[in-house]
């Protein structure tokens, strides 16, 4: 069973024989696809900070 | 929610496109490849708030608005068909073929039902014994996992009275007959996020190098989508041309690979026709010869049918990126949601259907200036 903000699903999780009671998946049509990677999540916001501090020192024309 | 609600963040936001603004000093043309995308982008005005010279481009990376003309009219035949229970997800069922669209068959009293999942047609299938129980496979790399587990499932559990009718197609030949077609205007793609998390990325590297367009696998959160933007349009600025995974919490080079075992022993590659675009070469799935037997268009003889679209509808060009909806003479007038000429008008993912929802037939002006 997958919580979706607080609704219960049944979802199908072959497709990701490891997987933990805990952890945070993506589902498509009854299917856990892959797992969430807490560490590239965290690094979405990391890159575009450094993207961010780079931009500064180009500024357009 | 976690993981969500993180990447719809204002503020965060508003870093990205500042960011896009300071470094994007030449005009670029860049190409958002998923339905999902498209509908996220125009939900949260993100095209609207990108300096003037970054278009963006809707891709055709919509399964309902692709599935050809033929295929809507053979998933029909079948759905007439006495005792059968045609079963779809749901926006396929307003999509118009020939001769009308799928409700209203059910209107007209066939068994024609929405799942969530090939699974739930599957065990209706096994509830209804003596019902011909037939799914609608339709869709790109994400929905094959799942279509394959059903057919995997059923031929494995002798469930004889099932069958799927399939139309999934593929992104990368996809991307490259769009960077082949002479009127390409593409300078940079923001790749499918939910279609690598089953492939991997490695499909995108050759298609970057080959064609000297950068390739960003993107999310789709309004965060997700400028970092993308971002990191495409930073390689543009500096003459580069790569693949790169912007959706690293779900996206792995190597994909799921329970996944794509699952689809190599169900599926191959074959040619597909594509509405709008014509026929791409190996650039759909078919049944393999083992699982043959579960397939509709044989199990029901619907392989020949004629065809005809609405001549107003300028859906093939919408899903090329050449024209934008507000562009269409028939967008929002003789063409909205409730009454629909073409599949980017039916689907949630279409294009048309974005800019309807988000009240761009209403803004006609201003985008007429900012459209080419």
């Amino acid at each position: 069973m997958v919580d979706f903000s607080g609704i219960a699903k049944r979802v199908c999780l072959e497709l990701l024989p490891d997987i933990r009671v805990g952890e945070f998946v993506l589902v498509h049509v009854g299917f856990a696809l892959a797992r969430i990677d807490e560490a590239e999540a965290a690094r979405t916001f990391s890159l575009l900070e450094e993207l961010r501090q780079l931009s500064e020192l180009q500024e357009s024309p | 929610m976690k993981y969500l609600e993180e990447y719809r963040d204002p503020s965060a936001a508003e870093k990205a496109l500042e960011s896009i603004a300071r470094i994007a000093k030449s005009p670029w043309a860049i190409m958002e490849v998923c339905g999902g995308q498209t509908h996220s982008i125009v939900r949260h005005g993100l095209d609207r708030r990108l300096p003037s010279g970054i278009e963006l481009l809707h891709g055709p990376g919509c399964p309902v608005c692709v599935t050809p003309l033929e295929m809507i009219d053979r998933a029909h035949a079948v759905a007439a068909q006495p005792g059968v229970i045609f079963c779809s997800f749901g926006d396929m069922l307003r999509v118009p073929g020939s001769h009308g669209d799928l409700l209203s068959l059910k209107a007209r009293g066939c068994d024609v039902r929405i799942v969530y999942s090939p699974l739930d047609a599957m065990r209706l299938a096994v509830g209804n014994p003596h019902r011909e129980v037939v799914f609608f496979a339709i869709g790109f790399e994400t929905t094959a996992p799942a279509n394959a587990m059903a057919v995997w499932q059923a031929k494995r559990a002798g469930i004889r009275n099932f069958s799927v009718l399939v139309s999934q197609v593929l992104v990368p030949p996809m991307l490259a007959a769009i960077l082949e077609s002479p009127d390409n205007r593409v300078d940079a793609f923001l790749g499918p996020g939910h279609v690598c998390t089953v492939m991997g990325t490695g499909e995108y590297a050759p298609i970057a190098e080959t064609y000297g367009v950068p390739v960003v696998i993107t999310g789709f959160e309004p965060v997700d989508l400028l970092a993308g933007i971002l990191r495409a349009v930073r390689q543009l600025e500096e003459g580069r041309a790569a693949l790169e995974n912007a959706y690293g919490r779900v996206v792995t080079a190597a994909g799921n690979s329970a996944a794509k075992s699952l689809i190599a022993e169900v599926f191959e590659v074959t040619d597909r026709k594509w509405r709008g675009l014509g026929s791409i070469p190996k650039s759909g799935l078919r049944l393999r010869p083992p699982y043959r037997e579960l397939d509709a268009e044989r199990r029901f003889d619907v392989r020949h049918l004629e065809t005809d679209e609405p001549a107003e509808c300028i859906s093939g060009m919408i899903l090329r990126g050449l024209r934008k909806p507000n562009q269409c003479p028939a967008f929002g007038k003789t063409c909205t949601p409730d009454t629909p000429l073409g599949a980017t008008m039916v689907s949630s993912e279409g294009a048309c259907a974005a800019y309807y929802t988000y009240g761009r037939h209403l803004a006609g002006a201003e985008d007429a200036c900012k459209a080419r």
